[in-house]
């Protein structure tokens, strides 16, 4: 670990205990969202669309109503007309994606499901609805889409960011622009100048529990629901949107969840599971198979991305012009926005121009995917910069040190960076063994960094301190990546307790105050920081306790390691045992609780250095080490944020080589299983190496930075620059598979 | 859909011969997950593995016998076996995981009759025969005469096979396999490439065999390639016509797991390698073991 920073002594913040939800994990106790059975429950299966692009003529439900078993099939007309309501447009995307009304936008579209006493009957009614299709044309990709004339998937979009607005609609959602200083003189300044076009495809979060949803409707119109999602006060505001009822009649219990890397942050089946549960009675339960879970769900964007740079002699980047085009997918919200300010945000550049389009496609809506957007454009901007340091034969660290933004830089996307630690993170690659390690035949080195914001947001702790002194730790903020025991670290260091006489909790809609999403890395920064303040006005009560008992003023009362203490020792020292077990009689149950809006994101940066070895007779490349720095402010639990920092990295190794959507001319996804979508398995990866900065985000008690996000920016270029250094061609697009290679070696040869 | 259990060959073909649509099955990873994805399910699913002969790896000295429906994890941790046919063991070895490969039999992964099986190519270089059991007794086929298309077999809905014969491995000779996958495990071979040769005195090749798996309908043999090394030692020139005779001897599809483009140019490049590793392999075998 490079720490830069002096520890101040923790105790707990910075160790590496058990995590206090790994027993119920590896004994195969924790309940994830498909565990949960209720009495009577009934099983659903949804109906989705077969074409990529169709208008509904007619849905004929008789047939499937009137089968054994069956106690409910519902369709888009089942549910509010939001557009007829006058509701916001991204409300009506919402609830249409849900269930499509009158068009199905992409294979796999909802069009209606069933209940029934059983899987198997669910299945067989699913398969007797009866859906009337006029197929119509499809576009499948940016190119597609943009072009001439193309087929409108919403015949009244308009794009936005233009100026004036184009009286045509088109597919094009919106366009983003970020401009600064003067492109013309700032490639005139350069000594050398790059310009290359790249392309990457969709691709999939990848989280290994399916999508799962239980709801029990009440008569009296409150239901409650139970599901795997990265925020259920989210799910309960989306639901309760597009089934039409206020968010208070719905409760949402978080179940465990098996990962959710962005694509848990929307809604799918909890709308679908009430109405089902409300028109039969009786709970009902909606589980997805891998393949609805690939044609239905996630991904994130493919993108064509052009990237013009140039360079002065000594490194310089003297101008940047960056054109990008992002899928949506079937409604508008491609992270393109996020993408224009991350593509160039690790760098101090004078001039450049960003330029972005957001484009709807018949493909499924893409759901945010660990930093949404800027892992494709840093692929791009990243595999420039390689090749710029190449021609003026600069080190790929040196040209990135150039320019790297620093406190005060201007940030590309506008406001000046506070403390941030990138630098730190060029410097700890630089000072690793693995940056001389020796190459093989064959092998090569790449270097790439990436940016991502983090987020803050809003959240909420309870801290109830129990009767013997042991503390309960309550947030809304599922836990997909260590959260709880990042609560429990800083709530042991704040009340001064053991971690093991923590017991964090994730408590459901109604016990809680509200927590955004958990996304954006935010937890550990925003729901870690009201974990502290609750826990801070715990010690300020406690103080106050031990002041009555010993009757002296509550300066006189200090609370050091888990004990009020007198600050002369005039009085024997109170623990919290000791006040909590009297707590009756100093002024009730001890308990606090605290709400924020985060007071501040710390950015994350984080530089990698990835050796492959390419096979030159099968273009199969082979990634040999890895090495990943990255800031993160304050590593509360170092486990889970190399945790964090080696998912990311993993993912964006399978991204760099062999994830990828294949449709066929028809818009059919062909590939909806893990068989033939080729994540990596473990057997594919070396170790990867961790070297976590932590220069302290002054927002935050402890220092944090998100650390969830910004490890899967680089890794497509530091692949991509790996595999350039190894076999001297340029890889353009992404996935780089055994057969791009080839050809590009091939091409080299010939 | 009933599930049986017989516990002879005979009840097996009588089970087999009573019921119109019933089918065998040995380790079940092709047969559920088939089902799974909504493959018609057969009346009938008649499970091989309580016939003893069908699980039994043997060697009389002269020959093996491997049942049919024999996990190929017996294969890979059998020294002795894995030993004489290094490549075929590897093959088998090759297939999915160690998960599957506690189930998976060499019987399945041939009659599944995937272009992609790992282990038929390696069966076919070494010459594997099977014993085939049906109402009227059995009959002997090669291993490379079972296969007639993607998922169709020459046996007939009454037949299985019961064992595989393998003769023992010659002196100076060696067997190899190789696949191409984009990951390292659990994946489907995009190219498979099996090549045996035995040796001469003078350390010429007096025999080689080439089979190519994934790059056609069935397991294609390439027998330019192997009069190529016939008389040769393998250098540089021939090797490169055995690559060449590789992809030639290729009649691929394009599809999601490769073009036709890269499964020639690949197919050439295993089948080199493999008959490199091969002639290592026959180079250390000199007769005593
Ligand atoms: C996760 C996973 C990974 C896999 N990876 C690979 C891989 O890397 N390489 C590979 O080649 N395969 C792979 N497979 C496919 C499969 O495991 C193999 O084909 C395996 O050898 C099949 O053997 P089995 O005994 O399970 O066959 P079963 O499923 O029992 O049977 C397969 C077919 O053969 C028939 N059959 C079985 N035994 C006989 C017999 N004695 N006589 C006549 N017909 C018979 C059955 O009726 C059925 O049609 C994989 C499968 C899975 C699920």
């Amino acid at each position: 670990m490079a720490i830069t920073e002096e520890n101040p002594g923790y105790k707990w913040v910075g160790t590496r205990p058990i995590r206090p939800d790994g027993l119920e994990k590896v004994t195969g106790k924790a309940r994830f969202g498909a565990d949960l059975v209720l009495p009577g429950m009934l099983y659903g299966k949804v109906v989705r669309s077969p074409h990529a692009h169709a208008r509904i003529v007619s849905i004929d439900t008789s047939a499937a109503e009137s089968m054994e078993g069956v106690k409910a099939v519902i369709t888009g007309a089942d549910f509010p007309d939001l557009a007829a309501n006058g509701a916001h447009p991204s409300d009506i995307d919402v609830a249409n994606n849900a269930i499509a009304r009158d068009k199905v936008l992409y294979e796999g579209h909802v069009v209606a499901a069933v209940a029934a006493i059983t899987r198997e009957q669910a299945e067989a009614a699913a398969k007797a609805v009866a859906v009337t299709y006029e197929v119509l044309p499809h576009v499948l990709t940016v190119d597609e889409a943009m072009a001439d004339n193309a087929p409108l998937l919403h015949e009244a979009m308009i794009t936005k960011g233009v100026d004036p607005a184009p009286e045509e609609p088109s597919n094009i959602a919106s366009k983003i622009l970020h401009e600064r200083g003067d492109l013309d003189q700032g490639f005139g300044e350069a000594d050398a100048v790059v310009e290359r076009e790249f392309s990457t495809k969709p691709v999939h979060q990848g989280y290994i529990e399916p999508h799962a949803a239980v709801a029990d409707a009440n008569s009296d119109g409150r239901a409650h629901i139970w599901c795997s999602s990265q925020g259920h006060f989210q799910m309960r505001a989306y639901t309760a949107t597009v089934l039409g009822v206020s968010p208070g009649t719905l409760k949402v219990t978080a179940a465990e969840i098996g990962g959710g890397f962005g694509g848990k942050t929307v809604i799918y089946l909890e709308p679908l599971a009430v109405r089902l549960s409300q028109r039969a009675g009786r709970p009902v339960k909606l589980v997805m198979d891998r393949d609805e879970v690939f044609r239905a769900t996630g991904p994130t964007s493919g993108t064509r991305i052009k990237v013009k740079m140039g360079v002065s002699k000594d490194g310089k980047i003297t101008a940047a012009e960056v054109w990008m085009a992002y899928e949506a997918g079937a409604y508008a919200g491609s992270p393109v926005g996020a993408a224009g300010m991350t593509a160039i945000a690790c760098y101090d550049i004078p001039n450049f121009v960003v330029e972005g389009y957001d484009v709807v496609c018949n493909k499924p809506r893409v759901a945010a995917y660990r930093a949404p957007g800027a892992p494709m454009a840093a692929f791009a901007v990243e595999s420039v910069l390689d090749e710029l340091a190449r021609n003026i034969e600069m080190d790929p660290i040196d040209i990135r040190l150039a320019n790297a933004a620093v406190e005060g830089t201007q940030a590309s996307y506008g406001p000046k960076f506070p403390r941030i630690g990138f630098v730190e993170t060029l410097e700890a690659i630089k000072e690793h063994p693995n940056y001389t390690a020796e190459l093989g035949p064959n092998q090569g080195r790449g270097v790439a960094a990436g940016f991502w914001f983090n987020a803050g947001m809003m959240s909420s702790a309870t801290v109830h301190v129990n009767e013997n002194g042991t503390a309960t730790v309550v947030t809304g903020s599922p836990d997909i990546g260590g959260s709880r025991q990042s609560m429990a670290l800083m709530a042991a260091e704040e009340l001064g307790i053991p971690y093991e006489s923590i017991k964090p909790v994730v408590a459901d809609t109604e016990t809680v105050g509200f927590n955004d999403v958990t996304g954006g890395s935010r937890v550990t920064l925003a729901t870690g920081a009201a974990v502290v303040d609750a826990c801070r006005l715990i010690v300020e009560d406690l103080r106050g306790r031990a002041a009555k008992t010993w009757d002296v003023e509550v300066d006189q009362v200090e609370w050091v390691d888990g004990q009020a203490q007198h600050v002369d020792g005039a009085q024997p020292p109170l623990s919290l045992n000791d006040l909590a077990a009297k707590s009756g009689r100093t002024g009730g149950p001890i308990s606090a609780n605290a709400s924020l809006n985060s007071r501040g994101v710390g950015a994350g940066f984080s530089t990698q250095l990835c050796d492959v070895e390419v096979d030159p007779e099968t273009g199969v490349t082979r990634v040999v080490r890895y090495l990943t720095a990255q800031d993160a402010g304050r590593a509360i639990s170092p486990d889970y944020v190399e945790g964090q920092m080696q998912g990311g990295v993993v993912q964006g190794i399978g991204w760099a080589l062999n994830e990828e959507y294949i449709h066929d001319t028809e818009g059919v996804m062909e590939n909806p299983s893990f068989l033939d979508y080729r994540m990596p398995v473990a057997s594919d990866l070396p170790m990867i190496d961790c070297a976590i900065v932590e220069v302290p985000n002054p927002a935050h008690p402890y220092g944090v930075r998100g650390v969830g996000e910004v490890g899967i920016v680089p890794p497509m270029a530091a692949v991509g620059n790996a595999i350039h250094d190894a076999v001297d061609v340029r890889m353009t697009e992404l996935p780089m598979s055994p057969i791009k290679v080839l050809e590009a070696l091939n091409e080299n040869d010939g | 859909m009933k599930y049986v259990a017989p516990s002879s060959v005979e009840e097996a073909a009588s089970l087999l011969s009573s019921s119109p649509s019933a089918q065998v099955f040995a380790g079940a990873t092709d047969v559920v997950p088939q089902i799974r994805a909504g493959r018609p399910a057969p009346d009938v699913l008649v499970d091989l593995k309580k016939i003893k002969e069908l699980v039994a790896l043997n060697s009389d000295g002269d020959k093996w016998t491997v049942g049919a429906a024999t996990p190929t994890a017996y294969l890979t941790e059998d020294d002795a076996f894995s030993h004489e046919f290094p490549g075929l063991a590897e093959a088998a070895g090759l297939i999915g995981s160690d998960q599957i490969q506690n189930r998976s039999s060499l019987g399945g992964n041939l009659c599944n009759a995937s272009p992609a099986a790992d282990s038929v190519p390696a069966m076919v270089v070494n010459g594997v025969r099977a014993v085939v059991a049906g109402p009227n007794g059995t009959r002997v086929l090669d291993v490379s005469e079972v296969v007639t298309g993607p998922g169709q077999t020459a046996l007939d809905d009454d037949e299985f096979i019961v064992e595989f014969e393998i003769d023992k491995m010659p002196s100076r000779s060696g067997d190899a396999y190789l696949r191409m996958i984009p990951r390292t495990e659990m994946d489907i071979a995009v190219v498979g490439a099996g090549a045996r040769v035995t040796l001469a005195d003078d350390g010429s090749i007096e025999q080689a065999v080439l089979a190519l798996g994934a790059v056609a309908p069935t397991v294609v043999r390439i027998p330019d390639a192997e009069q190529a090394l016939v008389g040769s030692t393998a250098d540089e020139e021939t090797l490169n016509a055995v690559a060449a005779a590789a992809s030639e001897a290729c009649d691929p599809i394009d599809d999601k797991r490769g073009t036709v483009e890269y499964r020639k140019q690949v197919a050439g490049v295993l089948a080199k390698r493999a008959v490199v590793i091969a002639i290592e392999r026959a180079e250390q075998r000199n007769g005593t073991n």
